[in-house]
């Protein structure tokens, strides 16, 4: 039993420096010599020496999508706390319920907010130099079906002994 | 005065800070209050605020003026003014019919609307309230940017998501915490009166109580199956619950 906790737990985690390194870092595109992400807007010169960033654009789906990648990560700490409450307080027999509801929510605003992104990226950039997507982009896609399952795990666990 | 004596009592140290503060600190001041800056779309129409603070009340004198200066010129012109309870709209110049009074001297508002906006009403407006006996004070200025489309602010879609999901969230757990408190009460009650009836009806009997308290429990099943075994389970557990975190 302890090695399954210890399991969950680290799944939980995982999830949780995922969604964190996705917003903090949050390359999300990747053009030549030049780098989006959610929160600014930096390019090197083409000697490599120089690096400007701006801020980025104030465009509403740009902040939809800061705002739910931020909201999956509230969610899922909260289900972290709520773990470890419920893990002492609930009756034998009991399910994670809330906890479950709250990582699931979790990875339901990743999705969205990766969707939103994808969908509606061209407003605020414009697609002239070839461009692709950066690996925090991939890293969101990922903390999406893993934090499903750990709120699924969550769900059918029940505490026992 | 004796040499040896001090120069200033504790009184009069009083009433000199008493002075002061009355002469040096400005006992009447009116301060007025605008936005700053109010963004509004080419055709639609635009609320500019003005608000004030007076150490008088409010007399029936009061009197509001409104000056604009078009963006890049030096002179202010004059376009709305209210004095005595009436207000005195510009007639003739470029706001001609496009001024509205909005605002109202008891609640201490002086707001005006401006209607169908254009490129041309770029700029600076002041508003200048006097409120007589209190008429020294500083004005306020708002500027005006007139767009094709109004941008919409940073942060605020950010925070209305945020604000607006957790909100709703919280609501949802509140709502479900509650009702399941309730229907809890419910549940211990109807217990309650169950077993006030059973007991009644052995004192009446007064025969071979055994079978009577084998069948309680079974009628607790009957009316709730899980809620009696999780029941059962808690206290079960409760006496186990030391070991429980002991194994952890």
């Amino acid at each position: 039993m302890l090695l399954l906790l210890l399991g969950i737990i680290v799944l939980h985690v995982a999830v949780l420096v995922l969604l964190f390194v996705s917003t903090i870092v949050s390359q999300w595109i990747d053009g030549n010599g030049h780098t989006m992400d959610l929160w600014q807007n930096c390019s090197t010169s083409s000697l490599g020496s120089v690096r400007h960033c701006l801020s980025s654009s104030t465009n509403e789906w740009l902040q939809s999508v800061q705002a739910t990648m931020i909201l999956s990560i509230i969610f899922s700490v909260l289900s972290l706390f709520l773990f470890f409450y419920q893990l002492f307080t609930i009756t034998k027999g009991g399910r994670f319920y809330l906890t479950g509801i709250f990582q699931i929510l979790a990875g339901l605003c990743v999705m969205s907010a990766a969707s939103i992104y994808t969908v509606r990226h061209t407003e605020w950039h414009d697609n002239n130099t070839g461009y692709t997507y950066g690996f925090t982009y991939i890293l969101a896609w990922v903390a999406f079906p893993l934090a499903l399952l750990s709120g699924f795990i969550y769900v059918i666990l029940r505490k026992r002994d | 005065m004796a040499p040896g004596a001090p120069s200033s009592s504790p009184s009069s140290v009083l009433a000199a800070l008493l002075f002061s503060s009355l002469v040096l600190l400005p006992a009447q001041a009116i301060v007025v209050y605008t936005d700053r800056e109010v963004h509004g779309a080419v055709g639609s129409r635009v609320t500019l605020h003005c608000s004030f603070w007076s150490s008088e009340w409010v007399s029936d004198d009061v009197s509001f003026t409104w000056r604009y200066q078009p963006a890049g010129a030096r002179d202010a012109i004059s376009i709305f003014h209210f004095a005595k309870g009436q207000p005195y709209i510009d007639e003739v110049g470029t706001f001609k019919e496009r001024i509205q009074w909005v605002g109202d001297p008891r609640w201490k508002d002086g707001s005006i609307v401006i209607h169908n906006l254009d490129y041309s009403d770029n700029g600076t407006f002041t508003c200048d309230v006097k409120n007589p006996p209190d008429i020294v004070g500083k004005t306020s200025q708002v500027t005006l940017y007139v767009f094709d489309k109004v941008p919409t602010r940073y942060g605020v879609v950010l925070g209305a998501v945020v604000g607006g999901v957790l909100g709703a969230v919280l609501l949802l757990l509140l709502l479900f915490y509650l009702v399941r408190f309730c229907w809890r009460r419910r549940q211990a009650a109807l217990r309650r009166r169950l077993s006030a009836m059973e007991k009644g009806k052995l004192h009446k009997s007064g025969k071979d109580s055994s079978k009577r308290g084998r069948q309680t429990p079974v009628l607790y099943a009957m009316l709730d199956h899980s809620r009696s075994t999780k029941a059962a389970s808690e206290k079960k557990s409760k006496g186990l619950g030391e070991s429980r975190k002991d194994k952890k």
